[in-house]
């Protein structure tokens, strides 16, 4: 959908009413109200986190940690991105639907393009790379680096790599990752 | 980004009130996705109708790449001390 939007918005070819609107402010209300009921009805979400043991929240702890450390670090180098900005585009953990679109509603299209394109790569990488990762990094290296993504799309590379038994542990570290997404990438670029 | 916050705190409430009713909540799920895609959509042609985007792609996706690589080897660096701190015991007994 993105391309053919990219495409379109190229070449022109589209009716004027769409180009001079935006409806993206709408939309993106819309969604996060579609959102809030997602999570709330999902009675998932609600009992992994009720039977949490402590140490399981280490791991999308290490998530928020490790990615905003590691951001802040890249921003350093590179001067077109502050160091918000980079945080803010890592705090996407992989979600890249819907981290994209907030940063593009907040901070502009360019680097709600970036934060599309990081987030797709991250998403990548961890499919690519989880066998690597688990060798080098121990059983969280999967985990971690799926960010959102290890309860869904990066679940089957995951468990088949580290064991059926840190499944569990994906899912939650996922869930809360996906939870948190829509809250703390506005809180980074509105506070920080 | 108050209002969206409050959205979807109403949301999330009545989401849980209405847990229980499976077709509001496949419709709502639906819905979700559509929207998602709409707003991919619109951020396409936002991106394809601005030239300083379309022209610099190139450095965008570097940019991107980059920070992807730092924070993918953050979590990585702070979940090998993780692991090794505080999970191996546990699956070594």
């Amino acid at each position: 959908m993105f391309i053919v939007g990219v495409v379109l918005g190229i070449y022109k070819f589209l009716p004027d009413f769409l180009i001079e609107n935006d409806f993206s402010k709408y939309s993106l209300y819309a969604l996060m109200f579609f959102v809030g009921i997602g999570i709330g009805a999902d009675s998932n979400a609600l009992s992994v986190i009720r039977k949490t043991k402590i140490k399981i929240i280490l791991v999308p702890l290490c998530v928020i940690l490790g990615s905003l450390f590691g951001a802040a670090v890249i921003s350093y180098f590179i001067s077109e991105i502050s160091l918000t900005e980079a945080m803010a585009v890592a705090a996407g953990f992989g979600y890249y639907s819907l981290s994209s679109i907030f940063i593009t509603e907040i901070s502009g299209e360019t680097l709600g393009v970036i934060a599309l394109l990081s987030n797709i790569s991250r998403e990548i990488i961890t499919l690519l790379a989880t066998p690597f990762f688990v060798k080098y990094f121990g059983k969280l290296g999967g985990i971690v680096s799926g960010g959102a993504t290890s309860m869904d799309t990066c679940l089957p590379i995951i468990s088949e790599s580290t064991g059926k038994e840190w499944a569990i542990i994906a899912v939650f570290s996922g869930v809360v990752l996906t939870i948190i997404v829509p809250f703390l990438v506005p809180f980074i670029l509105t506070f920080i | 980004m108050l209002p969206v916050l409050l959205l979807m705190t109403l949301g999330f409430v009545l989401g849980y009130v209405l847990r229980n009713k499976n077709k509001f909540i496949q419709f709502s799920n639906k819905a979700t996705t559509l929207i998602i895609y709409a707003l991919l959509f619109l951020l396409g042609i936002g991106v394809g109708l601005n030239k300083t985007i379309v022209s610099n792609m190139t450095t965008i996706g570097l940019q991107a790449i980059l920070i992807t690589f730092g924070a993918v080897l953050g979590s990585l660096i702070f979940a090998y001390i993780t692991y090794k701190l505080f999970f191996i015991q546990k699956n070594e007994k």
